[in-house]
């Protein structure tokens, strides 16, 4: 099969071998149990209980605020003790609905059907109050994503099973496990494009995946894409642009490009939602790093503690400097483990040394290893400056909006300058200037 | 858990390559070309590089001692620069003269502009200059030792050997390259001639290229257009006169400037188009230098010239960004 790459990039040590192969194990959930009210980008959801309430495990117990939001539902049976101001993962505060797990497990009644008889609203519908997101970090409402202002002229639907992040297996053992799943979403969507064509985007260190995924695709307008193994490969833009050839910039959406993607996780929780009924209330995570005891893919109830999915591998070893949510090239470093579980946690990593605050940044001798491996195609070490002067000017001169900081640049750098983080605060600063109308973006 | 976690931004992992790894890849590939050059010149040769690279070091850490400013020896990079320094110029030259171009190149062209990664010309090439024009004469003695003359052969007369047993005042091989003329091209490209202390050996300068090129230290866009371009106009120019074109690749500081001090991070352009007109730049720069100029040299020139039009091509050659550009291959 014919390797497919990009231009830039970068080949961090992918630390996978310490969970590839670690089957995804079911863990129980603690006591209480903390649901976020903004998992997803968008106005935060409404809660639709109060304290006291008893509320089943899949009921739900949020709704969306506007179209661009997303249901939240409750992942064990237990009482509402009502809502708490919480850490989020990102680092912002967020309301949370507290729920005392009584241990039951008791379900809500789930619609299962079959999709040949749907209709595509009832799909949309469907996914919708499964409080479907994008589970690969952005949580960006999936029915909303479904719903492109031109359906009829998307021509690719791209499952992103890319997983370019190193330590994070989730989705490697999903596609080993239980490919049939993703396979269910995927064909979900494709009822949604009857003129769109399926492709399993794989980077080539998952042959295991290829090998188990393939003899599902052959009945149906599916395609294995192999893609050669570097990081950013999964970024949303980039992978696009390396399975159709099109290019979009920051400002257009994929349905610009006539494409639809959407990782494993979520394709998983779109099939639970379409066929089976079942809204969003689990997710796999991957707890993995150096000081973890027995690093492990966990399928936890969406509103856990890290620090119980922690615990649920072992605990650790070693003392961890630094915890992180997410992968190592854009997870969010946690001040502490008392920080719930969302829809776009796919990983907790602990590390007994942290490289970050080891390494001291030295002057930039312009040597360039951040331009050859940005895959955006922009200047990092002359954007950072510009962020670091205050230089919106040149910022935006020089595309600077265009980063989709993907942590390249930062990591290459060999005078260990944090040009991601400089780029980061300025595009916020901006992208916050121009929400009020300041600064016009071009 | 006492211990309080580490917050960053992310990303929360890096890559092991160092400024100080890049330095020293530098010099490891400078090397072969410097114990060529003691071979060449003996222990004159030596003493250049050693008080080259001794004062480079010193100065740096005195100036930034002074200022109260982080000191950044252990980085490499004023041991980089007092090498190349010393690496082209005559191992004839007195002491003074060399520490007078290290304090010139680290005081005045790097530290005063800021340090590492400041400069606007290269160091080493900015300092020869201004030796060459200042001390001109004892900056173009290349009269060759005892030691020296059964080491090199006279490329002006083919393949004899200087023969004089007392030391002679002899020219540089690019100095005596004349159209028409028939040279030793393979003692030139091993580096059997006279010159200054490490631009004789095409070769081993060609190895140390391919080395850094190799761990991916220097691109190689830069030597390839710059010399490309300097011998195809050189070709032009002399009517296809193939044995004095390659005579002219081989001589004078063209392969240790155009591997060496072109691909200078510093004062090259950052994008890899830049880089490519950059390279083109200083091939025609070179050849009108050596070809209608007074003296026989011209890379030291071309480069420090053409490192001040770096700026201008940079903004000529900004990268798109991706998906920018307005042409779309898909109907919307």
């Amino acid at each position: 099969m014919r390797l497919l790459s990009f231009k830039g990039g970068i080949h961090p040590e992918d630390g996978k071998e310490l969970t590839k192969g670690e089957k995804i194990v079911r863990t129980a959930a603690g006591d209480k149990l903390y649901y976020s009210l903004s998992q997803h980008i968008g106005a935060p959801s409404v809660p639709i209980v109060s304290k006291g309430d008893h509320v089943l495990r899949g009921q739900m117990i949020a709704r969306a605020n506007g179209n661009v939001s997303a249901f939240v539902h409750a992942s064990v049976s237990g009482t509402v003790e009502g809502i708490e101001k919480m850490r989020m993962p990102s680092g912002n505060m967020a309301d949370c609905i507290v729920v005392d797990n009584d241990h039951e497990m008791r379900e809500v009644q789930f619609q299962a059907d079959k999709l040949e008889e749907m209709t595509r609203d009832e799909i949309l519908k469907r996914i919708k109050n499964a409080g479907v997101v994008g589970m690969g970090g952005a949580g960006f409402p999936t029915h909303v994503k479904l719903s492109p202002p031109n359906p009829d002229k998307i021509d690719s639907i791209l499952v992103n099973a890319a997983e370019c992040e190193p330590y994070l297996t989730g989705d490697y053992q999903r596609m080993t496990e239980e490919p049939e799943k993703i396979m269910t979403g995927l064909l979900a969507v494709l009822k949604l494009f009857p003129g769109a064509r399926g492709y399993l985007c794989i980077e080539d260190n998952k042959k295991d995946c290829i090998t188990a995924m393939e003899p599902l695709c052959r009945d149906h307008n599916i395609e294995i894409k192999c893609l050669r193994t570097k990081y950013p490969q999964g970024a949303e833009r980039v992978l696009i642009s390396t399975v159709t050839g099109r290019k979009i910039n920051s400002k257009m959406l994929p349905a610009d490009a006539l494409c639809i993607v959407d990782n494993v996780e979520t394709m998983v929780a779109i099939g639970e939602a379409v066929i089976n009924g079942k809204p969003l209330m689990d997710r796999t995570i991957t707890v993995t790093g150096d000081a973890v005891k027995n690093p492990k893919n966990l399928s936890v109830p969406i509103g856990i503690l890290h620090r119980e999915a922690a615990d649920a591998a072992g605990g650790f070893s070693k003392a961890p400097q630094k915890i992180i949510s997410g992968g190592p090239m854009m997870g969010n470093a946690l001040i502490s483990l008392d920080v719930p579980v969302t829809k776009t946690s796919s990983g907790l990593l602990a590390f007994s040394e942290d490289v970050v605050s080891e390494s001291e940044p030295s002057a930039c001798m312009n040597c360039g290893r951040c331009v050859e491996d940005c895959p955006g195609r922009i200047l990092p070490t002359r954007l950072a400056d510009f962020a670091d002067r205050g230089d919106k000017e040149s910022f935006l001169k020089y595309h600077g909006m265009e980063c989709c900081e993907c942590g390249c640049c930062s990591y290459i750098c060999p005078a260990k300058r944090h040009l991601t983080q400089s780029i980061r605060s300025m595009r916020k600063i901006l992208l916050d200037e121009q929400k009020k109308g300041q600064v016009k973006v071009k | 858990m006492s211990e309080l976690l580490h917050v960053s931004s992310s990303p929360h992992i890096r890559s092991g390559m160092k400024t100080q790894t890049i330095m020293f890849m530098v010099l490891i590939a400078l090397l072969p070309a410097s114990v060529m050059g003691i071979y060449l010149f003996g222990i004159p040769a030596l003493t250049v590089i050693l008080i080259s690279v001794g004062t480079s070091v010193l100065t740096e850490f005195l100036y930034e001692s002074l200022m109260h400013k982080p000191v950044t020896i252990s980085d490499g990079s004023a041991m980089v620069t007092g090498l190349l320094l010393a690496l082209c110029l005559p191992a004839s030259v007195p002491w003074w003269l060399v520490i007078i171009g290290d304090v010139f190149a680290i005081l005045v062209v790097k530290q005063l502009f800021g340090g590492i990664g400041q400069n606007f010309m290269n160091p080493a090439l900015a300092a020869r200059c201004f030796l060459l024009i200042s001390f001109s004469s004892r900056m173009t003695d290349f009269t060759i030792s005892k030691w020296t003359s059964n080491k090199i052969v006279d490329s002006i007369s083919s393949s004899t050997p200087v023969s004089s047993s007392t030391p002679v005042s002899s020219a540089t091989p690019l100095g005596s390259i004349t159209p028409g003329g028939e040279y030793d091209l393979l003692s030139m490209f091993l580096g059997k001639t006279n010159g200054t202390i490490g631009e004789t050996s095409a070769l081993l300068l060609l190895l140390g290229g391919i080395f850094l090129a190799v761990f991916k230290i220097i691109d190689y866009i830069i030597p390839l257009t710059y010399i490309g371009s300097f011998a195809i106009l050189y070709l032009l120019s002399s009517g296809f006169d193939f044995s004095p074109t390659a005579a002219e690749v081989c001589s004078g500081g063209l392969i240790l400037g155009a591997v060496f001090m072109a691909t200078d991070y510093t004062t090259r352009p950052i994008t890899k188009k830049g880089q490519f007109f950059y390279g083109l730049i200083l091939g025609l720069m070179t050849w009108i230098f050596r070809k209608f100029g007074a003296a026989p040299e011209g890379v030291s020139y071309a480069i420090i010239v053409s490192n001040l039009l770096v700026p201008v091509i940079e903004r000529l050659t900004l990268p798109s960004g991706f998906g920018l550009k307005k042409e779309r291959s898909w109907k919307n």
